[in-house]
């Protein structure tokens, strides 16, 4: 595995849209080829370099090939956006998209993510240790595809619209979460380890919902079909199972009609 | 004898009404009297008359003063400040023709800028819904003709279209509504008890913050489904109730407003409601349509739509253009700290932006082009006064259920000003020159 590592030296004053962060755009690259790869400020472009030192080489594929980004990047966004291999770690805060339509490898965030992190991605895993902001594995505006594969873990709590169309891949939370839980959600887990607010498994078709604290108003449209044992992400317990939502359209299987199910922890 | 200048339309809210009658002084200059229209329709046009009018572009001075400056002046700050931004955001668009849409959406492709209209804080989460959902429409027209089942949620005609009920929803008799009102049943979903509220058959009096349960709840009972004893406050027999009326009626249409759009679930508001009134085409025919403000913000919408496939919220800064409300939108860049440069045209960020916002438009160069004085005016850097459209000078507005309709000129600018297109034009010339394009 060879690193690359990225060092912050200047703070853009516009944000920096930098979708050549990724394994994928460093593999086979010296450290010179690489701080001359292009990154957007507004309309204008200017090379890598201007903004980070670039240290190390990449590896011959994105997948021999470990990014590090030594310091704080909240005002970068786009990191690690639809990468297929290898990792970054960044050992501070990021900016909007990090992981946005990825397809796999890994991505680590020591700090926080602002919204759109693991946006429409198909495989790979995302592990923020701080917060995630709004729109975590949801789908970009207009598209009926959500986060397909894949893992998003966050340690911190998460924001509003988490899981918006999913259909398929894990959403794991260790705290708390703000409204709308896998809207329109159609296949995918999401668990929420803290407390929900409200608003979850709005317009649900299928897919499962964990919630292991409280969710402050439940929606209408979920009834309680009695209670299951599981384990979950390696916590096992006695679950209340809801299926819903009962206002939405449910697809039918093998002469059953399938509905999304919200598990809520005794 | 003053002449009478008729059809007239009402360059004020979305309702477009365009039966207006103007009387004008017999040399042209002059409006004497406004026929038809609401009071504050009636007040824009009269408002052009007032005589503290500005009449010359403004710029501040370091001591906080104004000096007057020629259009040629305003021309050049205007275009060489967008020309040197990296972001410049270009909002506004709401109170102005399409042309001048047109030609502005031209500087922001020239200069890289984020183009952004009222929809912003008003309507955008209404189209985001569209997007995500379709949405099943109709024209005012077809309401006035064949409605039977009349909702409107989170919003108040009486106050904020004033005319909507008379002309098109609630009282006019048309083709297939001969006995007018008394053959509508009226439904308001407001946690207000609105004067619109007060003329309703049902005002349900929603929670704060809960209508995506409501619309969820109404979803549930159109299938007969089990439902917990109250959502969002309502009994769930009522809510049956108000199901089952919904489904009875011949022609349906769900109006709404702010109340929805703007509060807790916003876009998924709109996206539920689209939804319930696509289930309702299962039994009935049903629409649903946005009581949109600003007299052209759905003009805005159409132009960006056509020129750019986004109704707002469009930004141009990579030479291609993208949308994602939340990034692109004018207060996530305002308070985010990435724009370099603001001008507003058609529309008054300084009185509905929130303060953070309004701050950073004061710290950056801006432009404001406005025919008024407004909070706006008063934190930009540079003010140009222009012609009232719809009043001074005609161009294409799209009512709110995306009807183009041509405004009509009724009285001459005062001597020597400039309309928003005539100066949009002479600084696209000088945008073209500075960049070379
Ligand atoms: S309802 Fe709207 S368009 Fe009609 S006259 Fe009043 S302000 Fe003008």
């Amino acid at each position: 595995m060879a690193t690359v590592t990225l060092k912050p030296i200047k703070v853009p004053d516009l944000r920096l849209e930098a979708d050549n962060i990724k394994p994928d755009a460093f593999a086979g690259k010296k450290a010179a080829e690489i701080a001359d790869l292009h990154v957007y400020c507004g309309n204008s472009q200017y090379p890598l370099g201007e903004f980070f030192e670039v240290a190390g080489e990449g590896g011959a594929t994105a997948a021999e090939t470990e990014v590090v980004i030594d310091g704080d990047v909240s005002r970068v966004k786009y990191i690690g956006m639809k990468m297929t291999a290898g990792s970054v770690l960044v050992k501070g805060n990021a900016d909007m998209y990090v992981g946005a339509w990825m397809e796999g490898g890994t991505i680590t965030v020591n700090g926080d993510t602002d919204a759109f992190a693991g946006m429409g991605m198909t495989g790979g895993e995302i592990n923020v240790l701080g917060n995630a902001g709004n729109y975590l594995g949801a789908a970009y505006r207009g598209d009926w595809r959500g986060m397909q594969g894949g893992v998003i873990r966050v340690a911190g709590d998460a924001g509003s619209d988490i899981g918006t169309f999913m259909r398929g891949g894990e959403i794991i939370v260790n705290g708390n979460v703000d409204v709308h839980v896998g809207t329109h959600q159609e296949g995918g887990t999401i668990i929420v380890k803290g407390d929900a607010k409200s608003k979850v498994g709005g317009q649900m078709v299928e897919g499962e919902i964990y919630v292991f604290g409280d969710i402050e108003v439940m929606m209408p449209g979920f009834q309680h079909i009695g209670d299951v044992d599981v384990a979950v992400d390696g916590v096992s317990g006695r679950f209340a199972c809801y299926k819903g939502d009962m206002g939405e359209r449910h697809p039918r299987r093998k002469g059953e009609t399938i509905y999304g199910k919200l598990y809520l922890k005794y | 004898m003053a002449k009478l200048v008729t059809d007239v339309v009402c360059p004020f809210c979305g309702t477009l009404c365009d039966d207006l009658e103007v009387g004008v002084s017999d040399d042209g200059t002059k409006i004497l009297e406004v026929y038809n229209a609401c009071a504050i329709g009636a007040e824009k046009f009269l408002h052009s008359q007032a005589k503290d009018r500005v009449t010359r572009p403004r710029m501040k001075q370091e001591d906080g003063s104004w000096k007057e400056i020629s259009y040629d002046e305003a021309v050049e700050y205007t275009a060489t400040t967008l020309a040197a931004a990296r972001k410049p955001l270009m909002y506004g668009w709401s109170s102005t023709n399409c042309e001048a849409q047109a030609i502005g959406t031209e500087i922001g492709e020239m200069v890289g800028a984020v183009m952004d209209n009222t929809a912003t804080v008003c309507h955008g989460t209404t189209l985001i819904a569209v997007q995500d959902v379709g949405v099943p429409s109709c024209t005012l027209g077809e309401i006035l003709n064949r409605a039977d089942r009349i909702v409107f949620w989170g919003c108040n005609p009486a106050h904020a279209h004033p005319r909507h009920m008379s002309r098109y929803s609630i009282f006019p008799r048309g083709f297939f509504t001969g006995k007018g009102a008394k053959g509508r049943k009226m439904v308001v979903v407001d946690p207000r008890v609105t004067d619109t509220a007060k003329t309703a058959d049902i005002h349900l009096q929603v929670e704060q913050g809960r209508d995506y349960e409501l619309l969820t709840a109404l979803r549930v009972a159109f299938k007969g489904e089990w439902l917990p004893d109250t959502v969002a406050g309502i009994p769930k027999k009522t809510i049956y109730e108000v199901a089952d009326i919904m489904k009875s009626g011949r022609f349906g249409i769900i109006f709404f407003g702010m109340g929805v759009t703007q509060s807790l679930s916003k876009n998924h508001n709109i996206d539920q409601a689209i939804c319930v009134t696509r289930d309702l085409n299962e039994y009935t025919k049903w629409n649903i349509m946005p009581m949109r403000g600003h007299y052209n913000v759905t003009g805005s919408g159409e132009v960006w739509g056509w020129l750019h496939g986004f109704p707002f919220a469009l930004d141009l800064s990579r030479g291609f253009a993208r949308y994602n409300p939340g990034d692109t939108t004018s207060n996530d860049l305002l308070v985010r700290d990435e724009v370099d440069a603001v001008f507003v045209i058609g529309s008054d960020p300084g009185a509905h932006f929130p303060n953070s916002s309004v701050k950073k438009i004061w710290d950056l160069p801006s432009i404001c082009i406005d025919p008024h004085l407004t909070p706006t005016t008063a934190v930009c850097k540079l003010h140009v006064p222009v012609a009232f459209v719809g009043v001074e000078t005609g161009g294409c507005a799209y009512r709110m259920d995306n009807v183009p309709i041509e405004c009509r000129k009724v009285v001459d600018p005062p001597e020597g000003m400039l309309t928003d297109l005539e100066f949009l034009e002479r600084v696209t010339a000088r945008v073209r020159e500075l960049k070379g394009a």
